[in-house]
């Protein structure tokens, strides 16, 4: 047997979420279990007092969001996995993790809803929750894998841009993406790139704890080794000190932002299939990529120059990249199992330079490749 | 796409139709090939309708459902009832005429075998069904090899119970003898 082949195994995409976070250095969980998402606790639950972490079943999703910053403030990379009825839960902490810039990783695995909705039933209905969930003007990143292998790799990733950039990341599965067990090799450990905060300087007296440098950064120094200072959801000086200075607080806010606007480069990932030449995109994310990968195969055996833009990072949302897919395509289908969440944003952004299509599904079953092959024809043969 | 074969284990909540699509997919990646294993499922745990998938091939897997299965595993009267018409043309259907007594006409080839009954007395436990059914499944249709079955067998169930699973596959082996 060759290497490759010992190496495989069937893994799922739960699972894969999981072990990514702890190859990235996660070494607490909080969370209230919740279907479709369990496995990930049942598997934190399993590993992490083995590699020296805490697992804490706590009493609902809000105490579960409070204790992941909680943790994250002392020094240790921290994570809780939801479905949608705990994601709404979860909001107002999420907002709180914004402002007071604790590093956090969110795992929401998307069933049908609104409310209860169906909770076996895959869905992409949280995908403006992802962006817009908490109050006020703040910045987040949400990365959404399509398979077993994005699952581990995105989770990796997110620790590490939680951990880099100080902010809240969530990582968006669905139903099907969590549930589905697929052939995965994953990575050796050692080659693993992982990101720690970066720590203060400073001594604990000359130490203000947001105050940022050229990167827009503050570094975080972890709570118990002798820095002191004031955490608070409230704007604050770069002290933590309340304050309701309208120069300083909007200065905090536009910060928050900056610190990911200007490092897009870094923190946008995406695949694409077939995207050169091609005059109808089909832009897809999570499992629904899936299906659209083999729709795009399909139009290529018709002699259709069709494409795929996978976005694997959903927000900050990739304008430069739709820009360009506006410029190139004609037509630019986006196929998603909700009512058509990401297409508003991808229309505000290609302003009327292509045609954008909406292929939606909201009735708990995922879209087929035939479904998006219709909505293809539909587009050339009009 | 290409020479994909699509799998469909069916019946009742609690016959372990889910494992042993997990155990069908890991003897396939053990054989050197890609697969993938998906499941619908409803809120009840036990007694309902249940039914697992997998996917087999050698180039990439896209979409993770199974529409028309080439190999379909049928274990109680209403999985038969539901899912039978959705056999691919010339496609392997494997009954469990312990719980099956009607079949609709089917342009397949099928295969009617006390998959239940032989687990509870020659093994003293129904509970191995699954395995007996798998046992069948890749002796008829070959889909892996005997050998890596096995091995993904072993792999994925509780210690101590590896006498009796390896008595009900060989059971199943055993029941499908052309």
């Amino acid at each position: 047997m060759s290497r490759v082949i010992e190496l495989a195994q069937l893994m799922q995409g739960n699972e894969a979420a999981a072990e990514g976070a702890l190859a990235a250095g996660v070494r607490f969980f909080a969370g209230y279990p919740i279907t479709p998402s369990t496995e990930v606790a049942e598997i934190m639950a399993e590993r992490l007092p083995r590699l020296g972490g805490k697992f804490i079943q706590m009493e609902d999703e809000i105490a579960s969001m409070a204790a992941i910053i909680g943790a994250s403030l002392v020094g240790v990379k921290s994570i809780t996995a939801t479905s949608g009825p705990g994601f709404s839960l979860m909001q107002e902490n999420i907002g709180f993790a914004a402002m007071a810039e604790v590093p956090c990783v969110i795992v929401n695995v998307q069933r049908s809803g609104p409310s209860t909705g169906m909770p076996t039933a895959p869905a992409q209905g949280d995908i403006m929750q992802a962006r817009w969930g908490t109050h006020g003007d703040y910045p987040i990143i949400a990365l959404c894998p399509s398979s077993v292998r994005e699952a581990y790799d995105l989770a990796l990733r997110a620790v590490n841009l939680a951990e880099k950039y100080r902010v809240p990341v969530v990582l968006l599965m669905d139903e099907v993406v969590g549930h589905l067990r697929e052939r995965v090799v994953l990575p050796p450990l050692d080659e693993l790139e992982i990101v720690n905060r970066r720590e203060p300087i400073e001594t604990p007296a000359n130490y203000k704890a947001y105050r940022a440098d050229e990167t827009g950064v503050p570094p975080m120094a972890n709570f118990g080794i002798g820095y002191r200072y004031h955490v608070t959801g409230l704007a604050h000086d770069e002290k933590g000190a309340p304050t309701n200075d309208p120069a300083t607080a909007e200065g905090l806010l536009l910060r928050l932002h900056d610190k990911l606007q200007r490092n897009l480069d870094d923190i946008i990932i995406e695949n694409s299939r077939s995207l050169d030449d091609a005059e109808v995109v089909v832009l897809a994310y999570g499992a629904t990529a899936r299906s659209a990968r083999h729709a795009v195969k399909k139009a290529r055996q018709e002699n259709i120059k069709a494409g795929l833009y996978q976005p694997l990072s959903l927000w900050p949302f990739p304008a430069a990249s739709v820009d360009r897919l506006a410029e190139q395509a004609h037509t630019i289908v986006v196929p998603e199992m909700n009512l058509g969440q990401y297409r508003i944003e991808v229309e505000r952004t290609v302003r009327g330079r292509a045609e954008v299509v909406g292929v939606n599904r909201a009735n708990g079953e995922l879209l087929s490749p035939d479904e998006i092959m219709q909505a293809i024809l539909e587009v050339v043969n009009k | 796409m290409g020479d994909q074969k699509e799998l469909r284990f069916s019946g009742t909540g609690g016959q372990g139709l889910i494992l042993a699509g997990i155990i069908m997919a890991d003897a396939a990646i053990r054989d050197g090939r890609n697969s993938i294993q998906y499941q619908s499922y409803g809120p009840e745990a036990r007694g309902g309708a249940s039914r697992a998938e997998v996917i087999i091939g050698d180039e990439e897997i896209d979409y993770p459902k199974v529409s028309n299965p080439d190999v379909l595993l049928v274990m109680s009267q209403e999985a038969c009832d539901k899912f039978a018409c959705d056999l691919a043309k010339g496609g392997v259907i494997i009954v469990d005429s312990t719980y099956v007594q009607k079949l609709p006409e089917l342009n397949g080839r099928v295969y009617k075998l006390p998959i239940s009954q032989t687990a509870r007395d020659e093994v003293g436990r129904e509970m191995v069904a699954n395995v007996v059914a798998l046992g069948a499944v890749v002796r008829i249709t070959g889909v892996v090899s005997k050998d890596v079955l096995l091995e993904a067998l072993l792999a994925r169930i509780p210690k101590g119970t590896e006498d009796m699973n390896c008595k009900a596959l060989k059971l199943g082996w055993e029941l499908a003898e052309p």
